[in-house]
């Protein structure tokens, strides 16, 4: 995982609550065994017509003054559904770095955070006001302070958002959650020893 | 610490015995899995990383491995095979082989006379028992809490923690209470339940807390009727639902591959009659639903929380106060093309899927072959009856209801999770209805494009033989 200090970016909103990891990415998409190429696949049922290929002019990810953009903005409750952490892998390849929302649901939070895509709760009037500001001038940029954790909005305000400390470390510092757990062995061999072995999968 | 004194619930048990290292400011938890089920889906990224980092599976003898997503539903050919058409289906199957294979991870993999939905087959081989910590790279791993076990889904880097380390870093979720009082009428069934709960509560109505499912309704359900109400708390935004155990589950494990047996069995039993909430322990938050009130379920939009009792109408986004939710109903109705105030009774579907993870198991298929027996499904629907395991499949058609299925016009169809997900193939066309057993109505879940109806097995059943959205109280089961 690379290091995430800063985002600064322009923001494009899809103000719809509930948006699922199926919309995130279709599990037609999930026949993979890499990680690569998911980025195409983001949002694909909004964003192209039935034929699958011809991109909807309509979705605002199509949308020329939007392509650039790094933070996503959306409704509460973003990223309900199915466990696939394909999900980030896709918001990642097409170029998000952060997503705010009200609320997340909690495995995709806890799939973002383990690949470098940071969600970021805000309250539903800077919810509002993103939305707002995002469809009036798509040029609309915002900064993130990840060692802060603060979002600042065009107007100079400074939301300030929840990041665990643990998540927080592996951000600023590019490392991923599983060396921690590595260098657990004894401890884990320790509880191994008080506790007798509940299931043999292979007897 | 949310409980009085020492008073603790089913959850706080279960996630004490696991405790490797306490939570911290600084770190979550470190909690100990004793079984990891693996599928082919969000498995190979995980085993790739365990590649290159040069590690090895910690725990290969409490993993165990199935094929379900994206394997194909389709007959047997000649040679009792099951073909797989999908190029990229098979490949990730044939990974999958290679890594279970490679790492000494016992699997069943297609064909194979045990393999079916990770869900169905971890009860039904015993390997799911109470109290124990259970992990999958699925979010309907809350299935498993039925049993008094804490169950819940990860994502694909999780997997790669629990198959290195055979621990999880968490933090402590809070408790929900969510007691359902009374006893279900004839025709209302587990579905019902949870499709009610998650109505109220909404689809995120839940996030952050283990549900305890309490109450009369519960205790009176059977264990398959239990792991129906488990397996949804994910679609209330809950990773994790439990029951507490007493005898209907202890009777239902008995005997089972993995179950213990002899003294163990008697050890075991002790150990899992400890386990239910202690008078006076509190929960963070606590709801309560009649279950006497209830009447058989349905969705009309794009998420679970999105139900309605059968009989009522679609609700108007005018009437709608909050202004997101307001354009989140327009959006649903849009795309499943129904007007507010319409009914959903006497609509006409194209399909009615039996099956998935909620709703695959042996009685589940007996209580769609009561209604089905001896009738024919309407000629404008297409019925196909997926069983959630081999095992399964054989129980029914040992019992007959294949050929019960069968000569109604149904399809009768290999195991696996099939048109729930419909990444196999299996799949609604572009503007279709479907009344189906599964556990998501998001959009293009069931095939892009398609429309899904949540029920029970006896509302899909009913709307089978009658073609159109049915009440199963408003049709007799079948007396032949």
């Amino acid at each position: 995982m690379e290091k995430l200090e800063h985002v600064h970016g322009s923001i494009v909103a899809i103000p719809v609550n509930d948006i699922d990891t199926d919309q995130i990415i279709p599990a037609r998409f999930l026949k993979v065994t890499d990680k690569e190429g998911l980025g195409k696949a983001a949002f694909c049922d909004w964003r192209y017509l039935e034929d699958g290929e011809t991109p909807n002019p309509e979705f605002i990810l199509n949308n020329p003054a939007y392509q650039d953009a790094a933070v996503l903005v959306a409704g509460d409750n973003f990223g309900c559904g199915s466990s696939r952490e394909h999900a980030p892998w896709a918001l990642l390849g097409a170029g998000f770095k952060a997503v705010v929302s009200t609320d997340f649901a909690d495995i995709f939070r806890n799939n973002a955070l383990k690949n470098g895509l940071l969600p970021i709760v805000v309250d539903a009037d800077t919810q509002q006001q993103l939305f707002s500001l995002a469809d009036e001038e798509p040029s609309t940029t915002v900064s993130v302070d990840v060692e802060a954790q603060t979002l600042t909005l065009p107007d100079g305000r400074a939301v300030s958002f929840p990041l665990d400390g643990f998540s927080k470390y592996c951000l600023l510092n590019g490392v991923d959650q599983l060396g921690y757990l590595l260098a657990l062995d004894s401890e884990v061999a320790d509880f191994e020893a008080r506790n007798p072995q509940r299931i043999v999968t292979n007897a | 610490m949310t409980s009085n004194g020492n008073a603790r619930t089913l959850f706080e048990k279960v996630w004490d015995a696991h405790t490797v290292r306490e939570q911290t400011d600084d770190t979550p938890a470190v909690l100990y899995i004793d079984l990891h089920l693996v599928h082919e889906v969000t498995s190979p990224q995980a085993f790739s990383m365990l590649r290159e980092r040069g590690l090895s599976v910690r725990r290969p003898d409490q993993t165990i491995g199935t094929m379900d997503h994206s394997t194909p539903t389709t007959p047997r050919n000649e040679l009792g095979i099951i073909p797989v058409a999908d190029a990229l289906a098979a490949k990730q199957l044939d990974v999958f082989t290679q890594n279970c294979g490679d790492f000494g991870i016992p699997m069943y993999a297609l064909g194979d006379a045990h393999q079916g939905i990770v869900h169905v087959i971890g009860p039904e081989k015993g390997l799911t028992q109470p109290g124990m910590t259970i992990v999958c790279g699925d979010s309907h791993t809350s299935t498993h809490g039925a049993f008094g076990a804490l169950a819940f889904g990860i994502g694909t880097s999780e997997v790669g923690h629990v198959l290195a380390t055979q621990t999880l870093l968490q933090n402590k979720p809070q408790t929900m209470a969510v007691n359902v009082e009374g006893r279900l009428s004839d025709g209302v069934t587990a579905k019902d339940i949870i499709l009610a709960i998650i109505a109220k509560i909404g689809i995120g109505g839940g996030t952050g807390y283990v549900f305890e499912y309490r109450g009369e309704a519960i205790r009176s359900l059977s264990m398959e009727g239990r792991m129906t109400v488990c397996n949804m708390s994910i679609e209330g935004g809950a990773r994790a639902g439990m029951v507490a155990p007493d005898d209907t589950t202890f009777e239902y494990i008995s005997g089972r591959k993995h179950a213990p047996s002899g003294a163990d069995w008697d050890a075991a039993l002790a150990k899992w009659r400890a386990l239910p909430t202690d008078e006076g322990a509190d929960y963070d938050k606590e709801i309560t639903i009649r279950a006497d009130e209830l009447i058989p379920m349905i969705t009309y939009g794009t998420n679970p929380g999105m139900g309605m009792p059968i009989t009522a109408s679609v609700p108007a986004p005018a009437d709608e106060p909050d202004y997101n939710r307001k354009i989140a109903l327009d959006k649903a109705l849009t795309y499943m093309d129904l007007a507010p105030g319409q009914k959903l009774l006497g609509m006409a579907i194209d399909v009615v899927f039996i099956g998935s993870c909620t709703n695959s198991r042996i009685s589940d298929l007996r209580q769609a072959a009561e209604f089905v027996k001896g009738r024919k499904v309407a000629d404008n629907v297409r019925m196909m009856v997926v069983p959630g395991s081999q095992q399964v499949k054989q129980q029914a058609e040992s019992e007959g209801l294949d050929a019960v299925f069968k000569a109604a016009g149904a399809e009768w169809r290999e195991a696996g999770c099939s048109m729930c997900i419909a990444m196999n193939g299996d799949q609604l066309l572009p503007g279709q209805y479907a009344v189906s057993t599964s556990n998501r109505n998001f959009e293009g879940r069931q095939g892009k494009g398609g429309r899904t109806f949540l029920a029970s097995p006896l509302t899909a059943a009913a709307s089978a033989i009658a073609g159109v959205v049915t009440d199963p109280r408003e049709m007799a089961a079948s007396s032949l």
